[in-house]
């Protein structure tokens, strides 16, 4: 099964069960769980059923091309149930079966992994799911979120599709891996992983992406003021990859690193925080009336 | 009557941490309730898996036990009129009691007489009472609980299903939206949904869903499957206990296999080929006859053999990535100098108020250089200890421990000789880090000895300067070990510094500015506290203890031998009179302070023999002293015994004269601070008997 077929496979199981089946979010993040039909919609009390592809940007991990495991830039697979379904490892391990994967013939495993990502203020419980010894999801009931109880609690999965890909098509290097039939990887984002690698690590202008990352704080809190959460949130996400960058290239010192991520953290608190008092002053819409009772 | 009684809380997978001790609780728990609820039994047996925790309760009785009651009523003057009849109040107990004045007796408690009657309390049907299992449930502790769904109730993972039988019949509960039932679940993949007839057939009706129950029989399972293995290859599997636990209750039916990998991978450290399998993929390592480490690796798998070859395979691939990642880091590395990752580690916060590991590194670096001028070592020794401290923390900024992070020290060690570091100064690196834990191994090598100190010097000082001070259950810098670890290696190279000393050298690092106005004497009593636990853990008792550590803690492991002599002494008969004649002259210089003697004054032929036998044992004692020699150095102080009981069977230290008063006094007190540079024996209890 290529990449494009799991895609669809995944989409059309969780579209059976009720879920939205959004569009990657069009600014930079580093994992799915920024994006803000994750972190902003699992806060507050309306039910929330969503999935989605992410590509998501680490540049850190970035190798040029060179690393058969690692990439600037990999793929996830999210998931969000708010409230978290009783029979939600029975809704995973059913889309596991719709890729192929007969649990029967392997070795699938629920092994404890608890998440958190300080920057954002959030935490949850779970597990990393493991098949046959390889972890291929992330499987998180959120307990915190910017800094607040997450109530009723989001169930969060994050399959990593390279992977899952990589085992389901028996492939040692990420890049052999078929996205449709006789495309790879490869000829698709090998030159990226390689210019992204090249710019991350010594063609960057710091000076600039310092400046961004200012102007981009500026804004964020200059928008929140105005009570536009979402806009506001979106500079959040800008900072946080113009941080990732400047780190990467290994231009930022300790105590600045604290710095920074503290001034991320704030807003991002301040921005849960306002988006659910905006939502409550919407009369949190998706609220279906019997649940308000 | 008396029926059997199982329950079963069916949960998503439990943190396999978690289960033993949920287990465990889960039997105690439930034996005090049935207990104090007077309800009999025969036996309890556990179970416990990944996805549940049971019980299986044999010949349980159908009621509670009947009780009589005692019921105390008012006192016999009140439950009596003038003319000795059962007065209104005595009508109005006994009636409240069910009871008529009949029934009543009297007893006398302290000396009053008072009124009683006996109730009987009948034992209610244990079905009744069993419901209240859901209390048990809500008593277990785990390590970390969380939230799901709707639900407040907190747990260590969602509760799925309850299964509570007492005989045939469901016991009728409800716990976070889930009611009790018969149904129970077998294996995952392997097992169906299974509708228990009654509490006996739980542990076979499980097995044939593919789940052993029971968490012993599935490690016996595992061992079983590993010997055989063994055997059959010829090779050897070093069995971890730790990682056996774990990984039995990772699964609910284990099934052991073999994988193997890559044989050019063994040139990489074995320590990064065993964490790799042990700690990433909790996979046993294997060995060859002669010990050697193979490229094979023992799993297990959750499920029985069916189309193991796959689980196999993809095992191999997993490790195979793993150890590739590793090799690359290994060989990044090794592009990089010590200087270039020392330099990097200004990069690192250490702790937020303390600094990068740049500043510990000097802190470090600086009190290795004053242990080395203490212990009096020569150049060469001097500089690899300064060498090992410098370079110390350089493995943190590695790729390699940045990625097995457990392996901190021992990349260094391997780097460091690969960088062309003395043997010295790079096994000093490894060992810096030692005792592990609690009863680890200490270090083997001076270098590594003096920088294991001089770090956790610096670390138990600095985080007690910034407040952060263990408490309870809260010692996330783990302070207390690292306490002990000084302590240890003190004692284990028997160098003849005293810890005030010591800790003066890692105070004297750190601005007074912004720390607590009581630090100092936190890392002084901190330490104090520590010694009196490891001492106390040896086997001393308090009272010695404190008599050793009175002053300071001095040398410790030489306060640690005073206090072994004397809790020797403290019940040997012989010691009675020296004993008794040396707290004397203690109790008495507690009344001054003088020590300024002066020879001319004395006028009794006893004093003048006290004071010459006391400047005779004064130099003795000073040399056993040095040489730390305990029970010699006390041996010497009890010469003075015979000269002391002559002292004070001749001579009035009150004496009325204020020159000679003063004089005899000051002679007591010099002998006084001669014995409580021993040990204050005046706070021991001593227990000589005859």
């Amino acid at each position: 099964m290529n990449i494009q077929e799991m895609i669809l496979n995944l989409q059309k199981h969780w579209a059976g069960q009720n879920c939205i089946i959004m569009q990657a979010y069009d600014v930079e993040k580093g994992a799915g769980t920024m994006s803000p039909m994750t972190l902003l919609r699992s806060l507050g009390p309306e039910p929330w059923n969503v999935a989605y592809v992410e590509p998501s940007r680490r540049p850190a991990d970035g190798r040029y091309g060179d690393n058969p495991n690692r990439l600037y830039q990999h793929h996830q697979f999210q998931v969000i149930m708010k409230p978290s379904p009783d029979n939600i490892q029975e809704l995973y391990l059913n889309s596991l079966i719709n890729l192929g994967i007969d649990p029967k013939k392997h070795d699938i495993r629920f092994v404890e992994d608890n998440w958190e990502n300080p920057t954002l203020g959030a935490s949850g419980l779970g597990w990393e799911v493991w098949l046959d010894g390889m972890e291929i999801t992330q499987f998180t009931y959120f307990q915190q979120i910017g800094g607040l109880e997450a109530s009723p609690v989001s169930v969060e999965l994050t399959y990593g599709i390279e992977r899952l890909a990589s085992y389901i098509q028996d492939k040692e290097n990420v890049f052999d891996l078929e996205w449709t039939d006789g495309v790879t990887v490869r000829d698709i984002f090998y030159q990226p992983e390689y210019e992204h690698s090249k710019y991350t690590f010594e063609a960057s202008n710091t000076a600039m992406l310092f400046e961004l990352f200012s102007t981009y704080e500026k804004e964020a809190k200059a928008t929140m003021e105005k009570g536009l959460v979402f806009p506001s949130y979106d500079y959040v996400l800008k900072c946080s990859h113009v941080f990732n960058l400047l780190d990467a290239k290994g231009v930022i010192s300790v105590t600045e690193r604290t710095g920074y991520i503290k001034r991320v953290r704030t807003l991002a608190r301040e921005i849960a925080k306002a988006y659910v008092t905006e939502r409550e002053r919407l009369g949190f819409p998706m609220l279906k009336d019997q649940e308000v009772k | 009557m008396a029926k059997d009684v199982l329950f079963e809380i069916g949960l998503e997978e439990l943190p396999a941490r978690f289960i033993d001790q949920a287990e465990k609780e889960l039997k105690k728990n439930t034996a005090d309730w049935l207990d104090d609820s007077r309800i009999k039994y025969d036996s309890i047996i556990s179970y416990s898996t990944p996805r549940r925790l049971s019980l299986f309760i044999s010949g349980v009785s159908d009621s509670q036990i009947s009780v009589k009651e005692e019921v105390k009523g008012p006192a016999e003057k009140i439950a009596k009129d003038k003319e000795g009849n059962w007065s209104k109040a005595a009508e109005g107990f006994t009636r409240g009691q069910g009871k008529t004045v009949e029934d009543i007796y009297i007893k006398e408690i302290k000396g009053t007489p008072y009124i009683f009657v006996e109730k009987h309390i009948e034992g209610k049907q244990t079905a009744e009472i069993l419901p209240g299992f859901k209390d048990i449930i809500l008593s277990l502790t785990f390590g970390k609980n969380m939230r799901w769904g709707k639900e407040s109730i907190r747990y260590a993972r969602p509760i799925r299903w309850v299964a509570a039988l007492h005989g045939e019949k469901v016991i009728p509960m409800e716990i976070a939206g889930v009611r009790a039932g018969n149904i129970t679940y077998g294996h995952r993949f392997l097992g169906d949904k299974i509708t228990l007839t009654s509490p006996k057939v739980y542990e076979e009706a499980l097995l044939e869903n593919y789940v052993i129950a029971d968490a012993q029989k599935r490690e016996e399972r595992i061992v079983k499957q590993i010997k055989k293995q063994e055997e059959k290859q010829n090779i050897q599997v070093p069995i971890d206990e730790d990682l056996l636990a774990e990984v039995k209750n990772l699964v609910e039916y284990p099934t052991v296999f073999i994988g193997a990998f890559d044989p050019s991978f063994l040139s990489l450290p074995p320590e990064v080929l065993i964490t790799s399998m042990k700690e990433h993929q909790r996979y046993f390592p294997v060995k060859s006859s002669s010990g050697k480490l193979l490229p094979r690796f023992v799993g297990v798998r959750n499920g029985d053999s069916y189309e193991l070859d796959t689980v196999v395979r993809g095992n191999e691939k997993v490790l195979h990535a793993r150890l590739q990642d590793a090799r690359f880091f290994y060989e990044e590395d090794q592009k990089q100098t010590i200087d270039f990752y020392v330099n990097k580690l200004e990069r690192v916060v250490f702790q937020e108020k303390l600094g990068t590991y740049e500043d510990k590194v000097e802190r470090i670096v600086h009190i290795t250089k004053a242990l080395t001028k203490l212990l009096g070592l020569d150049k060469k020794a001097s500089e690899s200890a300064i060498r090992a401290a410098e370079i110390c923390k350089f493995d943190l900024v590695t790729n390699m421990v940045n990625e097995f992070t457990e392996l901190q020290g021992v990349i260094g060690e391997k780097y460091a000789l690969l960088y062309g570091e003395s043997e010295q100064t790079a096994r000093a690196i490894r060992e810096h880090y030692m005792p592990l834990h609690a009863n680890g191994q200490l270090p083997r090598t001076l270098a590594g000895s003096i920088v294991s100190v001089a770090d956790k010097l610096d670390t138990i000082a600095g985080c007690i300067s910034v407040g952060l001070v263990p408490s309870g259950s809260q010692d996330p810098y783990a302070l207390r070990r690292q306490a002990a670890g000084i302590l240890k290696i003190l004692d284990d190279n028997n160098w003849n510094i005293s810890l005030e000393q010591l800790l003066e050298i890692a105070i004297a690092l750190f601005k007074e500015e912004d720390r607590s106005a009581a630090w100092r004497e936190d890392v002084l009593s901190f330490f104090r506290h520590r010694a009196q636990v490891i001492l106390k853990d040896a086997g001393l008792e308090q009272d010695v203890i404190q008599a050793v550590l009175h002053a300071e803690i001095g040398v410790f492991q030489y306060s640690a031998k005073k206090a072994k002599v004397l809790s020797e002494k403290r019940a040997c008969p012989k010691f009675k009179p020296v004993q008794e004649a040396l707290v004397r002259v203690i109790n008495i210089a507690n009344k001054t302070e003088l020590a300024q003697i002066d020879p001319m004054l004395f006028n009794t032929d006893s004093e003048k023999v006290l004071y010459e036998k006391y400047l005779t044992v004064k130099d003795q004692y000073a040399n056993f002293n040095d040489k730390m020699e305990a029970e010699r150095a006390l041996e010497a102080i009890g010469e003075l015994t015979e000269e002391i009981h002559d002292f004070f069977e001749h001579n009035m230290v009150m004496a009325d004269e204020e020159e000679l008063k003063n004089n005899r006094l000051a002679l007591m007190n010099s002998i006084a601070i001669l014995i409580k540079s021993y040990a204050d024996l005046s706070k021991i209890e001593w227990k000589q008997t005859f």
